[in-house]
């Protein structure tokens, strides 16, 4: 306890850097999460070396489910992210174009037979074909944005719209199914590899984010067209060629989240592939408390909040909310953590915990 | 830079073009298929407007274009108008075109049961005979002819009652829903909602979730059981797909599954993949939901231009249940979507 005392005066200005850090609140959220978890149940942390039906071992438990389904939302929310921060706007075509670049995977795998017994083609070169078109429809988005200056919800709204009947097209209405065993384990797990693939795929992603964003000004020059666009062009930016660039990125993010999500099941549903994921991601960047109206932006705030969605689906399904009762409790989760993270809120709090921790010592004084 | 600008405006266009192309072709790819059949009777082609929902709805509303593109065609006396939608007023719009076009009979599968009276009137005054197919509307008999639809909750009996026969100790069921609220969910979930209160001391939901028509979310509640630890030996989802996708956790956690092992999987609409995963006795049970409505629809409009008299208005389809253990070869040919 009197050490504690001691360390009063520093740790003051220390506590008020931590709360004014972005990432905070995702980790908070996380936090609580975890907490509520522990207290209701432990076994939730569970986690297993067990065999799958192949013969692999593999990792399995709830934590293990969260890091594996949440993979492709984290990957989404580092190209919305960029997006969010450069334009001040988000992409809400990112499910439509899933199910695109998916659409595009699977034609190049199957050929022109929906059903083929083998491969057609080799998985690598169906990723980048459908990284490629991903990247075209970004860059349609990003031009929209950047050259015709439409406000980036409603240039995204026609891809929104259109998007799932492109995908049908691609693929002459059908439903190809992919009955090659490798391409499953992207989506799954690799045979002697107990984690899951989604997991290390979106590990890899970080790690290539940021080594770009430490090598090069990306960041700096995606921030300040956020902040003044105006200003940017004045310090020799090009604000439209950011901005399409970042939607062209947020396009290679939809492609390698469209691999995975294609190769859990081997096929794809259309009308219902990554289905709302758009604002799962959109959310994602909010929680991790990055202004939606663009600016300084934070990519490890989003990634944590995309995983904060995720254990707070997981705790639902574990817990058994009603099907018909599970938007709700989503909602209320959801606005308390996006009122705790918005800006005036956060002030009016440290401004708070200031006058308390100023009570405090004089209560202890007297 | 003006370089620049010249190549994003054209880059922009190209990939409006393709998009409009692309809607254009689904709208447009009339009935160009279809084989064989005797030319319809010497007065001419019966002309049908029929109006659907949106073919990339599902593999279910795929096959059932398909089938009434390849029944209506010229070659087999018709002369068949096709307008997608999945917005009711849209439809409408398109019902009244086709009344203004004189059709001989109106074909509807509409996107929601409400708003339909005037539109059916005007077609009675102008002589033109309403079908209903597919799904049902709110109005009164006397405005259509004949209503074709499948019954949900008989598909959810039939499948509830072949689960009763497999006579097992005890059910402790993973229920999987579709989107809440839709004819297809209502009907299937009440079944077995109703077999497990009737017998609770065999009977138990283990899980009962909503994965709305989604493989992967299945694929999340199923897993997010077995972290748990909860015992289960029978699936009850309400589509294929996620069939698919309980099965894709619980291969991931070595349970064994299909005829004769530990889980018992039972999925509805008989998409031809899935048939072929109860040929190979991976699942055990699949529901049909029949989208061949144009033998039904052909044999109404048979009798009418007879002259004769519907028995009832409301014909409902033959549905079967297939199980693994007596599917043949040819069930998947035949009755298998897509």
């Amino acid at each position: 306890m009197p050490s504690k005392n001691k360390a009063v005066p520093p740790k003051t200005p220390l506590w008020a850097r931590i709360t004014k850090h972005q990432i905070i609140i995702p980790i908070a959220a996380l936090l609580a999460l975890a907490l509520f978890n522990l207290i209701a149940d432990p076994s939730f942390f569970r986690i297993e070396l067990k065999e799958n039906s192949a013969g692999n071992m593999i990792l399995s438990g709830n934590l293990i489910s969260i890091i594996d389904s949440g993979s492709e939302l984290a990957i989404l929310a580092l190209g919305m992210t960029l997006v969010t921060a450069a334009s001040g706007g988000q992409d809400i075509s990112v499910g439509a174009a899933i199910a695109i670049s998916g659409s595009v995977m699977l034609r190049v795998l199957c050929g022109n037979n929906s059903h083929p017994t083998s491969l057609q083609a080799p998985i690598i070169v169906a990723l980048l074909v459908a990284c490629l078109v991903s990247m075209a429809f970004g860059a349609f988005n990003g031009a929209l944005v950047a050259f015709f200056k439409i406000q980036p919800m409603v240039a995204t709204l026609i891809l929104f719209t259109a998007g799932r009947s492109i995908a049908a097209w691609i693929n002459n209405n059908e439903l190809p199914i992919v009955s090659d065993e490798t391409f499953s384990y992207f989506g799954n797990n690799i045979p002697g590899i107990p984690i899951p693939t989604p997991f290390l795929i979106a590990i890899v992603c970080f790690i290539v984010t940021w080594l770009f964003m430490k090598f090069t000004n990306i960041s700096l020059y995606v921030q300040s067209v956020g902040v003044n666009e105006k200003t940017s062009r004045l310090n020799g930016l090009n604000p439209e060629f950011i901005k399409l660039m970042t939607y062209v990125l947020l396009g290679l993010c939809v492609a390698i989240a469209a691999f995975i999500k294609v190769s859990r099941i081997s096929t794809i549903n259309y009308s219902v592939v990554a289905k709302d994921i758009e604002m799962d991601a959109i959310l994602a960047v909010a929680l991790g408390g990055n202004a939606l109206s663009g600016g300084k932006f934070s990519m490890s705030a989003s990634v944590l909040g995309a995983y904060v969605i995720q254990f707070l689906t997981t705790t639902l399904y574990k817990f058994e909310v009603k099907a018909t009762a599970l938007p709700a409790y989503k909602a209320v989760v959801v606005i308390a953590l996006v009122v705790l993270s918005a800006p005036t809120v956060r002030e009016k709090l440290s401004q708070l915990s200031k006058k308390f921790r100023k009570k405090a010592p004089a209560a202890k004084a007297a | 830079m003006k370089m620049k600008k010249i190549l994003a405006v054209l880059s922009t266009a190209a990939l409006c073009t393709a998009m409009f192309a692309a809607c254009g072709d689904t709208s447009s790819s009339g009935g160009s298929a279809a084989s064989g059949g005797a030319a319809g009777g010497s007065d001419g082609p019966i002309k049908v407007g029929i109006i659907n929902n949106d073919p990339n709805e599902s593999g279910y509303r795929t096959a059932n274009d398909k089938d009434l593109q390849e029944a209506f065609s010229s070659a087999n006396g018709f002369d068949a108008k096709f307008a997608y939608s999945m917005k009711n007023d849209e439809q409408i719009a398109a019902a009244q075109k086709f009344i203004q076009d004189e059709v001989d009979y109106l074909l509807i599968s509409a996107a929601d049961t409400a708003g339909w009276d005037s539109v059916l009137k005007d077609a009675q005054a102008a002589g033109v005979s309403v079908i209903l197919f597919d799904r049902t509307i709110d109005a009164s008999e006397d405005l259509y002819e004949a209503s074709i639809v499948s019954d949900m909750a008989k598909e959810g009996t039939t499948a509830v009652e072949w689960l009763k026969g497999q006579n097992l100790d005890s059910y402790k069921v993973i229920h999987i829903q579709g989107v809440m609220g839709s004819a297809a969910q209502k009907g299937r979930s009440q079944a077995l909602t109703d077999a497990a209160a009737a017998d609770s001391g065999k009977w138990e939901i283990v899980a009962e979730q909503t994965g709305e028509w989604n493989a992967e979310k299945a694929q999340q509640i199923v897993q997010s059981v077995i972290d748990s630890k909860k015992e289960f030996n029978v699936i009850y989802a309400e589509n294929d797909d996620m069939a698919k996708g309980a099965v894709a956790a619980l291969d991931k956690a070595g349970i064994s599954h299909g005829v004769g092992k530990d889980v018992i999987v039972m999925g509805f609409d008989c998409n031809k993949w899935a048939l072929q995963e109860l040929l190979d006795q991976n699942w055990n049970y699949d529901g049909q939901c029949n989208p061949f409505q144009s033998s039904y629809i052909k044999d109404v409009i048979d009798k009418l231009e007879k002259g004769e008299k519907l028995e009832q208005k409301t014909i409902i389809m033959d549905e079967k249940g297939f199980d693994a253990t007596t599917i043949t070869k040819e069930d998947v040919d035949k009755y298998g979507i897509g």
